[in-house]
């Protein structure tokens, strides 16, 4: 009568079957999987810009002559600046500060254009507005370039050629041209990717305890880790799914190199997914409600976005606080993804990059399999 | 109050709700009385709670209309929503908030001024005898209190109409007594009263009622009409419950279709389940101590107790859903906890609580639960067919499982943990809310099962349902306070006052006598 077999696979095979419908058959997480990511990479990658574009910045000149006439000129032909102001009395340079119409303002002097003539120093005073310190810095150094070819070419005319010492020319390797856009988007991808699949997990068993149906799942016949691999399977279908598309949109719709290995990149994006996977599943093991899941994924993305490198370079932080970003998957996944997009990755590289990944993926995932049985009391 | 003899008007009512063929109510005619309690009742998927939403203007007719007070549920439902208190089935109690806390809540939304407040809480905490309560979480309250507390809410906003959705369900017979009297002092102060339930105790012991099938009323009259209305054949006198499943289309006694082709379990000596000084503490609280019994094979045992008595912690320590803190519970020999897969795979478990996936249709939740207990190929094929057949589950199956009416729900838990062929049943209060009808059939299959060698385990709350047991244990305050078959439990409070005791009898007064035995 009983043809209840030994094999263990159909119970896997049932559960995931069983994940994926009830995914699949909300439509309103039908459409969470796809339309919200799409919209917050083509948005954030706009967004996520540390380049200083759209700055406007004012003059207060009140010299006459032809130096520091020349010298305006050259300000407002270059194409760092949307608008510069030219302000007719001394007031005007904190009211536009003020008002943050501008992030900068030069004053020079009613000497300007003798002092130069004469050859000598002719000061320039630059006043930089503090609360965008970074801003205005980076806008300091666009106007410092300035500076420096106008120095020069008032030298040559005055028949003073003076070689300058150190000449820096700065090339950059990988994105010769600094886009961020280059650096942003396929980080962007990494993020995306990674909450999603926290989403997908971290619900999944802690629904399952709000809807009593994970008692149903503990007193039938499966066994703690094939609940797991049920549980985990989907997860990942869904995630590579959810990455792919990404993918898609991200070589369409930008013109981002792609220099390295597709093979490599969805190697260690599994990886990396899997680690994630673990994460989330740890993060819903433990939690009785879906509401403490979602309170668990905050308190895990936090500091993962704060400390990952994405937000600021890992080297600039406390030495104590670095080896710790290394339990954060993403943290090694940046690394990989913008390496195996911006620059042909090697394999060797990829692989050493990755190991931490699988570390975190088998601890996260063995312990959340022992917390399905823990938790029963 | 009102002088106006008609509360409720119900003219040609209809409703279908959009993607359905069949309308969930069709053409109801009704004028309902204030002051007194009028019974909605019918079997579940009748369309009683599509009425009492279309009475309270939640929901819009497809066609007719109701008339609550002189007000149209469409038109005026603003104004409407002023003078009718509804209590859903479930309802919305803030679970992390206090008695107090939740009273303060409701009367703030309903407008209830500083000054009024006082006097009203007063008489509000009298009326639901709350008063001690008021510092405790509303999650923590028993299963009748909280009704109590629900129904003080709806109550808050002094509503003419008062429309209660089966406020008796999954309350104790004590606290429903006490619950019956609150509403009938309501009625008596002139309160239009709508009262839908499943229980024909009640549903007797209404002034009016309104029996509902399939979206057509069936009958409307006072309760004792109905058993005229009934026998007009001639036949001899007969009770409401009888008059009940005779209009609904007769009973579904016989042998249950289930059993039929079911072939008997092998013989075991061994004890199908044994509890040996089982105790479990949740920090300070015990909530069950030194439970001892032993479950023989093809039993039908019932764990039978007031809410919140400690059944299902009892129950879940069994099942391996809950590490006991002191003894050891074992199905087959085995502690479920721990035990291999093969063990599992001998139980079947039905829980309190609503537990297939919602979100899966009926369909899906049968093939889910027939491959996770590791059935295949054809065997698999003829299990689900044969569950869709016996429940009558055919004209539902590409529903959401989460949308069944509560009696097919429970059918398809039952389906879902009967497809392996368990040797050991356990049933957390599997008839708790289903109408009449659905609870014969529940208990003819279960008998059905246990003679064919399947051992039962049950809880319960329903007196009538513990005289189908083999054996009862009487659990209360988290302790077994008596234990025997039925026939054992009337003769332990058998006296002059009480001749013939019946089991409710027997109940209220061992539970009586141990609270006096108790120090305090």
């Amino acid at each position: 009568m009983k043809k209840q077999i030994k094999n263990v696979w159909l119970p896997i095979r049932t559960l995931i079957i069983k994940e994926i419908l009830a995914v699949w058959r909300d439509k309103k997480s039908r459409i969470t999987l796809v339309v919200p990511p799409l919209i917050q990479l083509i948005i954030l990658s706009h967004a996520a810009t540390l380049d200083v574009n759209n700055i406007s910045i004012g003059i207060f000149n009140q010299d006459s002559g032809w130096y520091s006439q020349e010298l305006t000129q050259r300000i407002k032909g270059s194409p760092y600046f949307k608008h510069v102001y030219d302000y007719k009395k001394p007031q005007s340079i904190r009211e536009s500060i003020d008002k943050q119409e501008v992030i900068l303002a030069l004053h020079l002097q009613p000497n300007f254009s003798k002092l130069v003539a004469e050859g000598n120093t002719a000061p320039v005073q630059v006043i930089l507005d503090g609360r965008k310190s970074n801003a205005s810095q980076i806008v300091f150094g666009y106007l410092n370039l300035i500076f420096q070819s106008y120095n020069r070419d008032i030298l040559k005319d005055q028949g003073i050629d003076v070689p300058e010492p150190i000449s820096i020319q700065y090339r950059s390797f990988f994105n010769p041209n600094i886009e961020y856009i280059y650096f942003t988007v396929p980080s962007l991808v990494a993020i995306l990717s990674m909450i999603l699949a926290l989403m997908v997990t971290a619900m999944s068993v802690s629904r399952e305890r709000e809807n009593g149906t994970f008692d149903q799942l503990l007193v039938s016949p499966l066994q703690p880790w094939q609940i797991l691999i049920g549980k985990m399977m989907p997860a990942m279908v869904i995630s590579i799914g959810e990455s792919t598309l990404l993918m898609i949109a991200v070589l369409f719709l930008y013109n981002i190199p792609f220099k390295g290995s597709l093979i490599l990149l969805y190697f260690s994006m599994i990886i990396f997914l899997f680690s994630i996977v673990g994460i989330g599943l740890f993060i819903s093991s433990i939690c009785k409600t879906q509401q403490q899941s979602i309170l668990g994924t905050f308190v895990f993305m936090t500091p993962t976005m704060l400390l990952s490198g994405y937000a600021t370079p890992i080297e600039n932080m406390p030495p104590w606080l670095q080896p710790v970003t290394n339990i954060f998957p993403i943290k090694h996944f940046f690394i990989i993804i913008r390496g195996i997009f911006l620059k042909d990755m090697p394999t060797l590289e990829v692989l050493r990059y990755s190991w931490p990944m699988v570390l975190i993926a088998l601890f996260t995932l063995a312990l959340s399999g022992w917390m399905f049985k823990r938790r029963l009391e | 109050m009102s002088k106006n003899k008609d509360a409720i008007h119900i003219t040609s009512l209809g409703k279908t709700f959009p993607g359905s063929k069949k309308a969930a109510l069709d053409n109801i005619n009704a004028v309902i009385r204030p002051g007194i309690i009028t019974g909605l009742i019918g079997p579940d998927g009748a369309g009683k709670t599509t009425l009492l939403r279309l009475m309270t203007g939640l929901l819009l007719p497809s066609h007719g209309k109701v008339n609550v007070f002189g007000l149209d549920t469409v038109q005026d439902a603003e104004r409407l929503h002023d003078i009718t208190g509804y209590m859903p089935q479930k309802f919305g109690l803030y679970e992390d908030l206090t008695v107090i806390e939740n009273l303060n809540l409701y009367a703030a939304l309903h407008g209830i001024s500083e000054k009024e407040k006082s006097e009203v809480f007063e008489k509000m905490l009298h009326f639901t005898s709350l008063g001690p309560f008021t510092t405790r979480l509303a999650g923590n309250l028993s299963g009748g209190m909280k009704q109590k507390l629900g129904l003080a809410c709806s109550l808050l906003g002094k509503p003419k109409a008062l429309l209660l959705d089966e406020p008796s369900v999954g309350v104790d017979p004590v606290s429903r007594r006490e619950l019956w009297k609150m509403v009938s002092d309501l009625a008596a102060e002139g309160i239009c009263i709508v009262w839908s339930t499943s229980y024909l105790d009640e549903a007797d012991r209404c002034s009016e009622i309104l029996l509902l099938n399939e979206g057509k009323l069936l009958f409307y009259g006072p309760p004792k009409d109905l058993a005229k209305q009934v026998s007009k054949g001639g036949k001899e006198e007969i009770g409401f419950e009888e008059a009940f499943i005779e209009i609904l289309g007769g009973s579904h006694r016989g042998e249950s279709v289930l059993t039929k082709h079911m072939s008997s379990k092998k013989v075991k000596d061994a004890p199908s389940i044994q509890i040996e000084n089982l105790t479990k503490k949740f920090g300070d609280f015990t909530a069950a101590r030194d439970i001892s019994f032993t479950i023989k094979q093809g039993e039908i045992f019932g764990l039978l107790g007031p809410n919140g008595a400690g059944k299902s912690t009892i129950f879940k320590m069994l099942c391996g859903l809950l590490q006991p803190t002191e003894g050891r519970a074992l199905v087959s020999g085995y502690s479920l906890k721990t035990a291999p897969s093969e063990a599992r795979l001998r139980i079947g478990y039905m829980a309190q609580k609503f537990s297939l996936y919602s979100d899966l249709s009926v369909k899906e939740n049968l093939n889910f639960f027939s491959g996770v207990y590791g059935l295949i190929g054809h065997h698999r094929q003829t299990q689900i067919e044969k569950m869709i057949s016996i429940f009558e589950l055919t004209p539902y199956l590409a529903d959401n499982a989460g949308l069944l009416p509560l009696g097919f729900k429970q059918r398809l838990a039952l389906a879902c943990s009967l497809m392996h062929e368990p040797d050991v049943l356990f049933l957390d209060e599997p008839t708790s809310g289903v109408d009449p009808l659905v609870r014969e059939e529940f208990w003819n299959h279960i008998q059905g099962m246990a003679a064919k060698g399947v051992t039962i385990m049950v809880t319960t709350h329903f007196i009538e349902e513990a005289e189908y047991c083999d054996r009862i244990a009487l659990i209360y305050g988290g302790s077994s306070i008596a234990s025997g078959t039925p026939m054992a439990l009337k003769e332990m409070v058998r006296s002059k006052a009480l001749p013939k005791p019946t089991l409710e009898d027997a109940f209220i007064t061992l539970i009586e006598q141990f609270d006096q035995r108790r120090p305090l």
